[in-house]
């Protein structure tokens, strides 16, 4: 079989997340599923298309997978009317996933931009469940408006913990919200962490990544302790088809994630 | 394959051995591929026979230049490369990967026996030979296979034909993939002149098949005489370009002027990654049948070049000519190296004669060699 | 006035300065308590106030004639608040408005302002931090105005 074949697959839920977002659960059952957090997977629409998505988090020992998704695009928006007990195709896991084992012992910090969110949310349950592995937890999460917050009520459920320090900002708001509005960059200074002895995970958008690096090396984290997760074109995920190149790299399979200090040569040079 | 060229294993043939060869070969069943004229260009398509070899033809080869002219003799192999690479008959250019019907339970593939044709290719150049070991590092050797690759080259049957002449765009000598091939070929065939060519052995299968037509053992003469014509040819190459460093330059140049300069010159057309024998860049397009209840993957060759190509939601990362250009150069001589372990650039020259401005890559690797500004 | 010095060079805008510039800033200070809801600045004000942010949330707002309030940006206890006091006309050019109840270094800026053109070291000492803040938030802004979460129109 072609590697590029994939499984029909049923879905057991769709959830309304924003207003241009859901997610779909999908039962894995039947073949048994082990990912890391942070890898992706090629979600396929019926004659539509494919596309690459994020494992955003798994139910009942990987039994039951879940993928949030922005309709943003030619297979993404048809995928909207996915209902329960609809079938896509799947193939996966791909890619790199958050070396969740370099921050055990330390403190490990998770910034998070708008979507970000979703690929980061497996490394946080997952930090979370095994609390005592790490010393600090700290999750700094930033979205465009209070009505674009991802899995508000389990980030309120990750901030009632004692043991977690959860941060949300919103770029723009108005009189009605009561948390902090600002860039979440601006949660970076305000976090309390040892930075020599801290292990950043951070996902966005390319600008937010950038400004989130930045401010992370102002308090004196190292490159080499921050892990990002980068976008580029997947089509095939098998690093076959050349569309995720950048630089050396085919995203689909030296990527998504990506320990900073070996993208600094590219990541400030433009259209690579 | 085991390794070839030991006196042993080099022998002589005449033109009409040759021809019986051939016969022998599609005894065998396989269907014969090698360089023909066609549309005014010497391309690889079928042979019927010997016959269908550019005999007494030749092509000339500049920067976006490429003719057909006669030559004086009647030699066989007397003529470079064509527009076409042999990586149409493997990476072919449209293929489908994956059909499925629609079911209750979602879909179901419609599982289809994978391509079996009995392929030979005769008379292919040492750097097409090389480019397919490129692209069978990608497709075969990384972490996934390619299984309809896989297929297409399962069991191909490979005549090289040494270049005792080189073309006006022609670097192989450089990239150290010709004019004689080394690895990948069941024969190798030197033509000395009308009537005389000297075959290296390349594997069992290619023992077995020269057996079947009279040969003697290559002479000491005949063997100096193909290294002379060897030696010439390498020495006569259209174009150099030094292969060293080139992964450390194109990593430290990606802000250097001249690529504004080529994206002023360059179209953009990707004629430069079709004619690429080694470019692998590829499209998948889903679809379904008018009625909805069949769906099929196509996989399709697609280019660098184009804006589309590195679209992400929002937009394409290298909207620029001058990124997609980058893009290219940088990949196929620079960054290939990290990813796959040798260049992604056998020298054959197909991007200089097929580019409509002439852009060649040689002299852009030795203004890139300049310090930025200058 | 001893204990108000203590806890003025515990801020964090002021972590740089001398003891002796602490007690020179100390004379321009008192502290001020606002309730929840309460106006720290309002725009178009005239604002002769510098405030050095101790505990709650205080909110920078504009309001936007058929659109309401838009907030567009908190700032946190360790922010500094009022930098329109250092230039003239001195009026503030957004609504500061407390979220919660608010505890604040108020520094009388006439005040300060005397004795930095007095004391240009103290000038200095000052202008660092004051310039430090306003980068950061000069930075926030340009990545705000970026609006990089907004997706394909």
């Amino acid at each position: 079989m072609h590697p590029v074949v994939p499984q029909p697959t049923p879905i057991t839920r769709v959830t309304k997340e924003l207003s241009d977002t859901f997610s779909i659960h999908l039962d894995v059952s039947a073949r048994g599923f082990s990912y890391r957090p942070g890898q992706f997977n090629m979600l396929y629409l019926f004659g539509v298309g494919e596309v690459p998505i994020s494992i955003s988090g798994d139910r009942e020992q990987g039994q039951e997978l879940v993928h949030t998704i922005r309709a943003v695009g030619g297979v993404t928006r048809p995928m909207r009317t996915l209902k329960t007990g609809d079938f896509v195709g799947l193939r996966g896991p791909y890619g790199t996933y958050w070396p969740m084992e370099e921050a055990h012992g330390k403190d490990l910090l998770i910034a998070a931009g708008g979507l970000g969110l979703a690929p980061l949310r497996p490394a946080i349950v997952h930090a979370l469940t095994h609390r005592d592995r790490y010393r600090r937890v700290i999750v700094l999460y930033g979205a465009r408006s209070p009505d674009e917050l991802l899995f508000l009520k389990e980030v309120e459920r990750w901030r009632g913990r004692m043991d977690t320090e959860v941060a949300v900002t919103v770029d723009h708001a108005g009189d009605d919200w009561f948390g902090h509005v600002g860039v979440v960059t601006a949660l970076v200074p305000r976090a309390t962490f040892e930075a020599k002895d801290t292990v950043a995970f951070v996902c966005g958008p390319e600008v937010m990544i950038r400004f989130t690096v930045r401010e992370l090396e102002r308090r004196g984290v190292s490159r080499e302790a921050i892990w990002v997760s980068m976008e580029r074109s997947m089509k095939c995920a098998i690093g076959h088809c050349g569309h995720c190149q950048y630089g050396s790299h085919f995203v689909c399979k030296d990527g998504p994630v990506y320990r900073f200090d070996r993208l600094a040569p590219i990541f400030h040079v433009r259209e690579v | 394959m085991e390794p070839a060229g030991q006196r042993n294993d080099t022998i002589a043939l005449s033109r009409n051995a040759l021809a019986g060869l051939v016969n022998a070969i599609k005894l065998d069943g396989f269907a014969v591929f090698g360089p023909t004229v066609r549309d005014g260009a010497i391309v690889y398509d079928h042979l019927d026979s010997l016959e269908d070899l550019p005999i007494g033809v030749t092509d000339k080869l500049a920067p976006g230049h490429y003719r057909l002219a006669p030559r004086e003799d009647h030699a066989l192999f007397g003529h470079h490369v064509g527009p076409h690479s042999l990586r149409r008959e493997f990476l072919i250019p449209v293929a489908t990967l994956f059909r499925a019907r629609r079911t209750p339970q979602g879909f179901a593939q419609i599982e289809e026996p994978p391509p079996a044709r009995k392929l030979a290719l005769f008379g292919v150049r040492p750097c097409d030979l090389a480019a397919v070991a490129i692209q069978d590092r990608v497709l075969l050797n990384d972490a996934y296979r390619d299984t309809d690759y896989a297929a297409r080259r399962h069991g191909v049957l490979v005549i090289a034909a040494n270049c005792t002449q080189a073309g006006g765009t022609c670097f192989c000598a450089s990239m150290n993939t010709g004019p004689e091939a080394r690895a990948g070929f069941d024969l190798a065939l030197t033509e000395l002149d009308d009537d005389t060519i000297v075959c290296t052995i390349g594997s069992d299968v290619g023992r077995a098949l020269v057996q079947r037509v009279e040969h003697v053992p290559a002479s000491d003469q005949l063997l100096e005489r193909a290294r002379l014509l060897l030696n010439d040819a390498a020495t006569h190459m259209g174009r150099t370009m030094d292969p060293h460093g080139l992964r450390d330059l194109l990593a430290t140049t990606l802000e250097h002027p001249r690529w504004d300069d080529i994206a002023s010159r360059c179209l953009g057309c990707a004629n430069c990654t079709l004619s690429c024998p080694t470019c692998f860049c590829t499209s998948m397009e889903d679809m379904t049948s008018l009625d909805g209840t069949e769906a099929s993957r196509l996989r399709r060759w697609d280019s660098c070049f184009t804006v589309a190509f590195s679209y992400v939601h929002g937009g394409a990362v290298r909207p620029s000519l001058k990124a997609r250009y980058r893009q290219w150069l940088t990949h196929k001589l620079g960054s290939w190296h990290d990813q796959f372990g040798s260049s992604g650039c056998v020298g054959c020259g197909r991007c200089i004669t097929w580019c409509p401005v002439g852009i060649d890559l040689t002299e852009e690797i030795t203004a890139l060699r300049q310090p930025g500004g200058s | 006035m001893e204990d108000l010095q203590r806890v003025l060079r515990e801020h964090h805008f002021l972590k740089g300065l001398s003891d002796d510039h602490i007690h020179l800033v100390v004379g321009c200070t008192k502290n001020m308590r606002f309730k929840k809801s309460e106006y720290l600045l309002r725009e178009g004000a005239a604002s002769g106030t510098f405030y050095l942010l101790r505990e709650g949330q205080v909110s920078l707002e504009a309001y936007v004639s058929g659109k309401g309030v838009m907030r567009l940006e908190t700032v946190e206890p360790g922010d500094v608040l009022g930098v329109s006091w250092a230039f003239p006309p001195s009026r503030a050019h957004l609504d500061a408005r407390a979220l919660e109840p608010v505890l604040a270094f108020a520094v009388d800026g006439a005040c300060l302002h005397a004795k930095m053109e007095a004391d240009p070291a103290l000038g200095y000492a000052l202008m660092k931090p004051l310039l430090e803040a306003t980068y950061a938030r000069l930075e926030r802004s340009r990545l705000q105005g970026l609006d990089v979460y907004r997706t394909g129109v």
